[in-house]
């Protein structure tokens, strides 16, 4: 294309990188505050010293959160969800879509089974009835009651079942010949090609399973069952409390670190797993998009 | 018919984990709706008796059920509003970057906030957004009074619906960039060939061609307009700020979950679902006439 250099342009490309990079700080420097009060003296930030950078540096707000034990146990608690959970997605994912991915005469009832998992992607029975039969299946304060309620991702099921669709029919046909039954064809021969699919469809699980904090408090009765996600959103109204009765001298850790800097570092060490793994998710979270949108 | 099952059936033995799951979890609580209809008792269950209309008559009495439908509304159509327009200018001030990796580089940034669940978003906003937080102190710098976001209830409806749209934007960034891309350069060749210089260009072929998304993505958040964002206002609000802020989902969770009235909370859900469900049907027709787009 033939480059535009005339005034009019210089000054658009002035104010488009001026929008531009604004709006990215926007969505950076909230970030970056959280870690410079995370990092200083309750005194500091008190007075509002702080800005992008530490002022008093110290770590007592990550020793503060380390040392309770509160912390790690429901990082381990999110850590089996993440694994179980992404593992049932997965096996009852790819367990539908194989199937679904067919034509209606070669799986009789396909439409059927289609509109049963659909119905629940667009209607749900609501908060109360479904909290009434998650506690009458006795699942309450077991990590079970976090998995099984969204044991099939549906839309993800049905990227799944997309991606199959597109892939060339002579690679079972062949296999068929071979002898070859319908679950070995999908163990041995579909499984490896699904590989980008299963990367993309298994992350989305891992971030919406690490993410989940309602479930947790609903699901939980005893709240040394709660994931990270449940417990970080505790510490949004009882932070305070949790210093008081955390055996410390409570003037002395209150000259350290107060509310702000503690909460900042656990939100932190919260966020903290996901930022880690931030590129992959921004690559398959896109390519999950262009899958997504071909259409069955 | 029957030989056929056979030879099928490995097809369905695959479906039957999955159906079974989505039955109990997802379809046993639209059956537990009617508790919306009985005076429901922990000892009886669904069998509970009978009362008619009596929760909805309670419910609809209430001074507080029409706040929450109006709050609901007005955050909700904001925040479609926003989450539109804000991505569709970025995307194509974004598109006018000629670098891949400048681009690249925006487009990551943005995205971020989108990955984090509400409950470190909120720990982040009530950091930032607090008396002594960093935006009060920038707004002090201005010369300005401390704003009391998450307080003053004229002002939080709006922090909801910026925070919302500042959460969410990265998202439909990528959306639209997509769109944006697969826009064939010859056009714009001819387009300046016959004279039009870019801001023409970008009224008569960028929003045109863009314009069969932006519908498909407003139409089909049409359907959730009665989703004002449970997870962001339920960890941001609080008392003082319940007459502008609190929305149905809210409601329906003091009601039912923490004041244990589960038929007054299912009845607010059922009432809810109703509309929901009128609302999805509609969008997905619309978005099948409007734009072609099915979901299977």
């Amino acid at each position: 294309m033939v480059q535009d250099r005339s005034l009019g342009r210089k000054l658009f490309q002035l104010f488009n990188y001026t929008v531009l990079i604004l709006t990215s700080l926007l969505c950076v420097l909230p970030f970056v505050n959280l870690l410079a009060v995370s990092f200083s003296s309750s005194a500091a930030v008190s007075a509002g010293d702080v800005v992008f950078w530490p002022v008093g540096f110290n770590t007592k707000a990550y020793e503060f959160a380390l040392e309770g034990g509160e912390f790690f146990r429901s990082m381990w608690v999110s850590f089996q969800r993440v694994v179980l959970g992404t593992l049932v997605n997965l096996a009852l994912m790819v367990l539908a879509a194989y199937p679904l991915s067919k034509t209606k005469e070669k799986v009789m009832g396909r439409g059927i089974y289609m509109g049963f998992f659909v119905v629940t992607m667009l209607f749900n029975g609501g908060l109360i009835p479904t909290y009434l039969i998650v506690v009458k299946t006795g699942l309450i304060d077991s990590i079970w009651s976090l998995i099984l309620p969204g044991a099939l991702p549906v839309f993800s099921m049905i990227i799944l079942m997309n991606f199959i669709r597109g892939l060339p029919e002579e690679i079972e046909e062949s296999a068929t010949i071979d002898g070859a039954g319908p679950m070995q064809i999908l163990v041995r021969i579909l499984l490896p090609l699904l590989k980008p699919a299963l990367a993309t469809v298994g992350l989305f699980s891992i971030v919406g399973h690490w993410n989940s904090w309602f479930d947790g408090i609903i699901y939980m009765n005893n709240t040394s069952n709660y994931p990270l996600q449940s417990y970080l959103q505790t510490l949004l109204l009882s932070f305070e409390q949790i210093m008081q009765r955390s055996g410390n001298d409570y003037t002395q850790l209150l000259a350290m670190m107060n509310v702000r800097t503690g909460r900042a570092a656990q939100m932190f060490l919260g966020a903290l797993p996901i930022l880690a793994i931030y590129p992959f998710l921004q690559k398959y979270f896109t390519t999950g998009l262009v899958l997504g949108s071909v259409k069955g | 018919m029957i030989k056929k099952l056979k030879q099928q059936r490995a097809f369905h033995l695959m479906l039957i984990p999955s159906v079974i799951l989505v039955f109990i979890f997802s379809y046993m609580p639209f059956y537990g709706m009617i508790i919306a209809f009985q005076d429901y008792n922990p000892g009886l269950g669904f069998g509970s008796p009978w009362v008619g209309m009596e929760n909805f008559e309670h419910v609809f009495r209430q001074p507080n059920f029409v706040r929450t439908i109006w709050n609901t509304l007005y955050m909700s159509v904001f925040k479609l509003i926003g989450g539109i327009v804000v991505p569709v200018a970025f995307a194509l001030l974004l598109n006018e970057v000629v670098r891949a990796a400048l681009k690249r580089t925006f487009q990551t940034l943005v995205y971020i906030p989108n990955f984090l669940s509400w409950v470190i978003m909120a720990g982040i906003m009530i950091d930032i957004l607090g008396s002594d937080g960093i935006v009060n102190s920038f707004l002090g710098l201005l010369g300005m009074k401390p704003v009391s976001f998450l307080g003053n209830p004229a002002v939080f409806p709006w922090t909801m619906i910026v925070t919302d749209v500042w959460k969410g934007f990265g998202f439909g960034t990528v959306v639209y960039l997509a769109a944006l891309t697969s826009i064939d350069p010859g056009l714009y060749e001819a387009a300046l060939i016959d004279g039009a210089k870019r801001w023409k260009q970008t009224i008569y072929i960028t929003l045109p061609l863009l314009a069969p998304t932006i519908i498909l993505m407003t139409v089909l958040s049409l359907g959730n307009i009665l989703n004002a964002g449970f997870d962001q206002i339920f960890n941001l609000y609080s008392p003082v700020v319940y007459e502008t802020g609190d929305i149905i989902d809210t409601y329906v969770y003091r009601l039912g979950i923490q004041q244990a009235q589960y038929s007054v909370g299912a009845a607010v859900g059922f009432f809810k679902s109703i509309i929901s469900c009128i609302l999805v049907v509609v969008s997905y027709v619309l978005a099948y006439r409007v734009a072609g787009y099915r979901i299977f």
